[in-house]
């Protein structure tokens, strides 16, 4: 087996025979001659037969690609129009007796060269452009065919490098995937494949022409190319790129739909992230808002305690460029379990009931305010709450909305802008969860970290496999629980999600609809078959 | 003589597509339109590849002299068709 590696276009696994594309060969008549009004015809005739290819072109790739990657072929038929080009060609067949094959040449060449030489990088890439243009020319004039490019089998196609109009031009259904020796990811070409959607890698540098029909596999994850790989690779890959077509097809089929029960009852499905690149994943797995920012990253990404700008930085940054969804960030809920040695945090015996999350925020006033300060600038820019964890008492909410008053009141002062945002807190104590009612009356919302929840709850360590036996992750007093604090909720109009993993549970979703919950957080990857599920749930029956 | 500047504030500057779409309007009137980018190069408005070759990127202001019979209505037209498309 050989390993090619290049640089990712497009993302995805193909698996399949190699093809080694030769692109044609141009073999330019020199000579002169003194029948310039033929030369003139010929070279009028093919620049008209070019433009109507460009235009048939524009028509494909707008069908296979989308309005903005097509254009690049608009803008070759106008090219075709340019009366200085058309002028050059025309007085090298005139005033040099040339043919047309090598004023197009040499007339396509000198404007080539005009891009290739500035000094920007977009034009110098419209290099390329009159490049196709010129071979689309020549093509015409010395009669090429350049259809049985492609063989007859579907194939993962390998080449030097794909003019646009070579790209969009290819038979789709023979194309399984792309690899070239040359490339930019801002070419044409790399533009063409991710509309697309054709697995796509550049840059691989050891293309050789003897793996023409050898079977290969194109993965993209990795960058690289499989050529004859083992039994193994072709295994795992193969079960890989099932995996990716069923996530495909069900967000095909979900996305933008409304996570709503047949009997119409709406539920809010939200993402659990870890931190600002994160964002993309929201998108792409087309989840409502994120249920819980764990704001951790900050702290931990940092080898001193992180200033309030660059907090702010981060909190605006996802707030942001999720907006109008709303993004729950929870403050800080790091304990003596998270190694961060500017915290400077003791060693305890129980870190899990220990000097944690809340308690060293209203503990370490000002490590708290940087917090909430950072958090209430950043609420100007989008839809934000934001979520207290470990709570345990009401003299603790109260305590967290005062020093939230004071913060908010220091900014105000300064003329900075405070936007609208809600306040919640996890319940993921059992103290909470049975004085939920009295808690409820302090916030807007509530999230239960079903994880923590059952920790405390059951009295089981999470990180002890030798409790395996006794754990039971549908324990009926972990549900009881759960349902308690949904109906307090409900009494003070505060509204209840989940975001502990019990909320990516399919097994339990019609039980939480059933109770009421309001808004379920799971990770990305669950949001799509979650929304599934919901809208396969009758609620009346 | 008409004469008009005008700062562009398209991302990718006189690119390909507008820049074609331009032309074939300039072409439409019968007036001359010179268009010179920041240092002072000057094109032919009807030219796509050499207004192209003047590399006007985002934020370049260019200048541009309309002469000719119906020098107002082209310049005017080519001044909405800047603002309203770079």
């Amino acid at each position: 087996m050989k390993v090619s590696t290049g640089i990712k276009i497009v993302n995805g696994i193909a698996i399949g025979k190699l093809k080694v594309y030769k692109a044609p060969v141009y073999d330019i008549d020199m000579s002169l001659t003194d029948d310039t009004a033929v030369e003139l015809k010929r070279f009028e005739e093919a620049r008209v037969k070019v433009q109507a290819q460009q235009h048939l072109l524009y028509e494909k790739a707008l069908k296979e690609a989308g309005e903005d990657s097509a254009g690049i072929f608009e803008a070759h038929e106008m090219m075709l129009d340019d009366d200085d080009l058309i002028d050059a060609c025309k007085s090298i067949i005139e005033d040099q007796k040339h043919k047309a094959d090598y004023a197009t040449k040499v007339g396509f060449d000198n404007v080539a060269q005009m891009f290739k030489e500035m000094d920007d990088p977009y034009f110098q890439a419209r290099s390329a452009d009159i490049v196709d243009l010129k071979n689309a020319m020549l093509d015409v004039l010395l009669g090429n065919d350049t259809a049985s490019l492609q063989g007859t089998d579907p194939s993962i196609l390998v080449a030097e490098d794909l003019a646009p109009s070579e790209t969009v031009k290819l038979d789709k259904s023979l194309l399984l995937g792309l690899v070239t020796r040359e490339g930019s990811s801002n070419s044409h070409t790399a533009i063409l494949a991710r509309s697309m959607n054709l697995p796509t890698l550049i840059q691989c540098k050891d293309i050789d022409d003897s793996w023409d029909g050898k079977f290969a596999i194109l993965d993209g994850y990795n960058s690289c190319l499989y050529i004859e790989p083992t039994q193994d690779l072709v295994d795992s890959l193969t079960a890989r790129k099932k995996e990716d077509q069923k996530s495909e097809a069900l967000l095909q089929e979900l996305k933008g739909k409304e996570s709503s029960t047949i009997d119409g009852r709406v539920v809010r499905v939200y993402a659990n992230i870890g931190g600002p690149s994160d964002i993309g994943s929201v998108q792409a797995n087309d989840a409502e808002g994120v249920g819980l920012f764990r704001s951790e990253f900050v702290y931990l990404n940092s080898s001193e305690d992180p200033s309030e700008d660059a907090q702010f930085e981060a909190y605006k940054r996802v707030v942001e460029t999720l907006s109008p969804k709303l993004v729950i960030i929870r403050t800080c809920d790091i304990g003596a379990d998270k190694t961060i040695d500017y915290m400077k945090l003791d060693k305890e015996e129980n870190p899990a009931l220990g000097y944690r999350a809340i308690r060293i925020c209203l503990t370490r006033k000002e490590f708290f305010k940087r917090q909430l300060r950072a958090l209430l600038r950043a609420s100007a820019y989008g839809n934000l709450g934001i979520m207290f964890p470990m709570i345990i008492s009401l003299a603790e909410v109260r305590e967290c909305k005062e020093v939230l008053s004071e913060c908010r009141k220091e900014l105000e002062e300064k003329g900075v802008k405070v936007g609208k945002f809600e306040t919640g807190i996890m319940i993921e104590t059992p103290a909470a969860a049975l004085c939920a009612d009295e808690l409820a009356e302090e916030v807007d919302f509530f999230s239960l970290g079903t994880n923590d929840l059952t920790q405390y709850t059951c009295a089981i360590d999470r990180q002890n496999a030798k409790l395996e036996p006794f754990a039971d992750t549908h324990h009926p007093a972990v549900l009881r629980l759960i349902r308690m604090t949904i109906e307090a909720g409900h009494r003070h109009n505060t509204w209840v999600g989940i975001c502990g993993e019990l909320g990516a549970d399919l097994t339990l979703t019609e039980e939480f609809l059933r109770m009421g919950v309001d808004e379920l957080s799971v990770n990305p990857k669950s949001v799509l078959p979650l929304r599934k599920k919901i809208r396969s749930l009758d609620l009346s029956k | 003589m008409k004469e008009f500047k005008f700062t562009v504030t398209d991302p990718v500057g006189i690119h390909a597509r507008p820049a074609g779409i331009l032309v074939k309007e300039i072409k439409k009137f019968s007036s001359k339109v010179m268009i010179a980018n920041k240092d002072g190069k000057e094109a032919d408005g009807a030219k796509l590849l050499a207004l192209m070759g003047l590399g006007i990127k985002q934020g370049d202001e260019i200048s541009v002299k309309v002469t000719g019979d119906d020098e107002d209505t082209c310049a005017a037209a080519v001044e909405a068709f800047l603002k309203e498309n770079l």
